[in-house]
């Protein structure tokens, strides 16, 4: 008669035991967190009953209130910017065959992938040190322009994704109907690279907002974002308010990565389109 | 050698269910070319891989030797296969490939240096012995497959269309080097294709698949002459077929009355018994054209040069169609022209009733 | 003609390009080559820097001057950093593939329509926040958190262990907060991986285990190795883990670079410390592009 279990090449012995581990290892320290942000005591350890009163007291806590608005602020500017230059830099390095200086533009544009963000950190601290002697000036914006520096490569990569997989001919058509190069790129290419845009748009928004090492380096006094905040909170007693800021931002990226996930997916080009 | 007893093998569950193979049953013989002959989807693969150790049958039995099978994973049963897009490992060098069979049955490093030699003399490879595998041609990585599974030396050798990658030149070359493989290592070969000519020409025996179905086992000449049933005969060549009545059966000598009212003796397969309508196949080569009142009248419909013969497409009186083939001679003279009145014959024990 | 348009071609893409590399010129290279300045300045009583060059910077990576008798010996509190910040950089690398090339090998043998799911489930993480995640492994190996409270109740343990701000809270934190990075990569090349090979493997009476060290391994290690680098550059240098779960008392070589432009006050050896860390880098992100290239040359 025939073997009870048939003879599976792909099947490795414990392979999926260690990877159901993984999928539990990496899901389950959050999962607690985001319980213990609705406990209605005040530790982060013994449950004490349904509660928001976390979510209140954060909301309500003025330091999170400014923190907040501070993230957000530098977030959007920097995606903005960050976004604007990728789209610019992915047209001129996609739309043209190699050039001569290409691997430097290329390297120069993920270098902040490539380098330590402690030592981006400081050189970021020395330099804006000296500029702060020099001008007097201590805004926001030492902050929102090293956020735009670190987030343009991924606001880059979706957009040269997308860029690549576009079909020339349709420019060229366009230019063929007396369309002037802004309006081709208007009315062709923008809309079609228009996902991939926001894509990387997303990618940097989330990127801006989680940052902590650069930010902590750079601000200023009284400059805090919601993640510098957190960590200075980590210092002293924690209690679940901390968890109810994570549980909001977990949320923000979780929901901003699906739907870049979903956009990336369903906004591929079509196979027609591709050469 | 190989014995399969009513092999059956079901994917799927449900209304998915699909069965691949059914009750299969095949005797493969010690060091025989034998070949496994189908169209696309009839199960061919399947079976080769359920040998192999890849697919586990629904039911039924396999031995090798005398010994089950079935309940052994692939990596203990001799057996080896050569695969249709020979799977060569790219991250070794030619002989590096060549010995893996040997080094994973932890053989002396002697013997797996010797056995790779005689390997690489065996398949002409030997000047190319440290190339990696994508720096060598279609042909030769066909051969380097060919050894790799040879090299073990295996009891059955299993081949996926081993030649369908291969250009039509190389294809006869290949064709040929695998027969002179065969007979010089004495082992088994199990051969999948669904070429007929290669199936021919290469064969000791032929296994004529269909759904999932063996339909006729036996020798080139045997299943081209003798089809057993009508799918085998369509497949396998050009044949005609005509409706006729069973008179009598007499062994495998078979007594039919055609429409024409003539009887001719034909062949019929044995066991073959009873009276009633029937169809006999008659090959294009092996009828005559002639002048009418012979033993079928029709009229010409067309005549189709080929270089080496002709092909006369005869619509017979009761309104099918028949065609006879004629080889060319030098300065011959067309007799014929589309729109006579002709007859058709063959001699008795050329039609063969086929098994409805 | 011909020439004068390519000219205007390249102006173009030169204009394209300006607002990119203005900003990461501005605030991420060009920066860098303040840093390699300042290492060799002197530095100033409260942070910052007196304008007068000096290689001190330079000896107090490794040694340390005597206060008093001006000798040079090794700085042992340097040292041991540097090795800690290797040793659990390892670790955290060897333990991710462990976990992490099963992982990757399960998602590729999934039927293909639920492979995307189960890199999505694998990617969420990696784009959640990086401390909200070191927090999230704080508070279930802190002395009352999940893991003693547990071990506790099962009478395992009486007294909670002390977890949190040991060698092993870092590990574990880069390992959970990094893992992503060495799925990744694996699954790349894992998907690519052609299974007739692992068949003809089997055919050759190859084992499970043989298999996997002779077929599967060999060809997936582009990937290994890409993600065993995506993994050991940022434990090398992560700050935020090891403080948060080091509790300031386990140093890595981010901490210690911190500690220059805070505490310490030291900012020429701060930036003496980070060149040290960014040459580490790219020695292996070295080692990784010259190990790609042959693997490509040698698979055509
Ligand atoms: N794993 C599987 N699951 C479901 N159906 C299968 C599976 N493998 C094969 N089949 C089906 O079984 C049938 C026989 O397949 P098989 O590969 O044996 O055909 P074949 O004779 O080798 O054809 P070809 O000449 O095209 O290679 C096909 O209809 C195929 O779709
Ligand atoms: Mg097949």
């Amino acid at each position: 008669m025939a073997r009870s279990r048939s003879f599976d090449v792909r099947r490795q012995a414990g392979f999926p035991a260690v990877a159901i581990t993984c999928f539990i290892l990496l899901y389950l320290p959050i999962i607690l967190l985001v319980v213990y942000s609705f406990n209605a005591g005040k530790s982060i350890a013994i449950w004490e009953g349904f509660s928001l009163q976390w979510y209140v007291s954060a909301w309500e806590n003025e330091k999170v209130q400014d923190a907040t608005i501070r993230s957000l602020i530098i977030a959007t500017c920097a995606s903005v910017i960050a976004t604007s230059a990728a789209v610019m830099a992915a047209l001129a390095t996609t739309r043209s065959p190699k050039f001569k200086g290409y691997s430097v533009v290329f390297a120069m544009i993920n270098q902040p992938l490539m380098i330590p963000e402690i030592v981006t950190a400081v050189a970021l601290l020395i330099f804006f040190a000296m500029i702060k002697v020099a001008t007097g000036y201590t805004g926001l914006w030492y902050l929102i322009l090293a956020h735009s520096a670190f987030c343009i490569p991924f606001a880059y990569m979706p957009i040269r994704a997308r860029l690549q997989g576009m079909d020339l001919n349709l420019e060229q058509a366009g230019a063929d109907l007396y369309g002037t190069p802004w309006r081709v790129f208007r009315r062709i290419t923008l809309p079609q690279l228009w996902p991939g845009v926001l894509a990387g748009a997303m990618l940097a928004f989330v990127i801006s907002l989680d940052d902590v090492v650069i930010t902590e380096f750079v601000k200023s006094a009284g400059q805090d974002t919601l993640p510098t905040y957190m960590l200075g909170q980590l210092r002293r007693v924690i209690t679940p308010e901390v968890n109810a800021i994570s549980t909001v931002l977990l949320a923000i990226s979780v929901a901003l990565v699906i739907a870049f996930y979903l956009l990336t997916k369903s906004g591929k080009p079509k196979q027609g389109d591709v050469q | 050698m190989i014995e399969i007893q009513n092999l059956t093998k079901t994917f799927g569950t449900g209304a998915e269910a699909f069965t691949a193979l059914s009750e299969v049953s095949v005797t493969i013989r010690q060091n025989e070319f034998f070949t496994l002959l189908g169209p696309s989807g009839c199960g061919k693969t399947t079976l080769l891989r359920t040998i192999a150790g890849f697919v586990d049958p629904t039911s039924g039995t396999m031995t090798l030797d005398g010994a089950d099978v079935l309940a052994s994973p692939p990596y203990v049963r001799p057996v080896n296969t050569v695969f249709q897009n020979y799977a060569l490992f790219p991250h070794m060098t030619v002989a590096e490939n060549i010995g893996f069979g040997l080094e994973m049955q932890d053989r002396p490093k002697a013997e797996i240096k010797q056995t790779v030699g005689e390997m690489l003399e065996l398949v002409q490879m030997t000047p190319l012995a440290n190339r990696a595998t994508s720096e060598i041609s279609g042909g030769q990585q066909q051969r380097v497959a060919l050894a790799r599974a040879l090299a073990p030396r295996p009891k059955v050798l299993l081949l996926d269309e081993p030649l369908s990658a291969l250009d039509f030149k190389l294809r006869k070359e290949m064709q040929i080097e695998l027969k002179r493989l065969q007979s010089e290592t004495g082992i088994t070969f199990v051969f999948v294709t669904h070429d007929q000519e290669e199936a021919l020409t290469m064969s000791d025996r032929i296994a004529v698949m269909n759904e999932g179905q063996i339909l006729q086992i036996g020798g080139p000449k045997e299943i081209y002459d003798h089809p057993a049933e009508r799918f085998v005969a369509d497949f396998i060549g050009e044949t005609n077929f005509l409706e006729a009545e069973l008179v009598s059966v007499d062994g495998e000598v078979a007594e039919t009355r055609l429409p024409s009212g003539k009887t001719i003796s034909t062949r019929a397969a044995s066991g073959r018994a009873g009276a009633g309508k029937v169809t006999v196949a008659v090959r294009p080569e092996h009828a005559l054209l002639e002048p009418p009142g012979a033993l079928i009248d029709g009229k010409l419909e067309n005549i189709v040069y080929f270089g080496t013969d002709t092909h006369y497409h005869v619509m017979l009186d009761g309104g099918a169609r028949f065609v006879v083939r004629r080889q060319n001679q030098p300065d011959a003279v067309e007799a014929y022209t589309i729109g006579d009145a002709v007859g058709v014959s063959f001699n008795p024990g050329v039609g063969q009733v086929l098994r409805d | 003609m011909a020439e004068t348009r390519e000219i205007s071609a390249a102006r173009r893409r030169w204009m394209l390009l300006a607002p990119a590399l203005a900003i990461l010129v501005f605030a991420a290279s060009g920066p860098l080559l303040i840093v390699i300045m300042y290492s060799f300045l002197t530095p100033g009583d409260y942070g910052g820097v007196i304008w007068s060059f000096s290689t001190d910077a330079w000896f107090n990576v490794v040694a340390e001057r005597d206060f008093f008798d001006e000798t040079l010996s090794f700085s042992d509190a340097h040292w041991s950093i540097f090795w800690r910040s290797v040793k659990l950089s390892l670790m955290t690398t060897a333990v991710a593939f462990l976990v992490g090339f099963p992982t990757a090998y399960f998602i590729a043998t999934r039927p293909k329509a639920t492979r995307d799911i189960w890199m999505l489930l694998i990617i969420i993480p990696f784009w959640t926040n990086l401390l909200i995640r070191t927090f999230a492994v704080m508070e279930i190996i802190r002395n009352e958190g999940v893991v003693n409270s547990v071990m506790i109740g099962l009478g395992i343990i009486d007294e909670p262990i002390q977890l949190l701000f040991t060698e092993f809270a870092i590990t574990l934190g880069m390992f959970y907060v990094y893992l992503p990075l060495m799925v990744l990569p694996i699954y790349a090349s894992m998907e690519r991986l052609d299974f007739s090979l692992v068949e003809a493997a089997y055919d050759l009476y190859a084992s499970r285990w043989r298999v996997l060290k002779r077929v599967i391994f060999p060809l997936v290690k582009p990937g290994v190795i890409a993600g065993s680098i995506l993994v050991f550059v940022p434990s090398l240098g992560a700050y935020v883990t090891p403080r948060v779960l080091g509790g300031g008392k386990q140093l890595m070589l981010g901490n210690l670079i911190e500690l220059q432009f805070g505490q310490g006050r030291n900012w020429p050896l701060g930036a003496a410390l980070s060149i040290t860390l960014l040459a580490i880098v790219m020695i292996a992100l070295m080692v990784y592009v010259r190990s790609a290239g042959r693997e490509e040359v040698s698979h055509g």
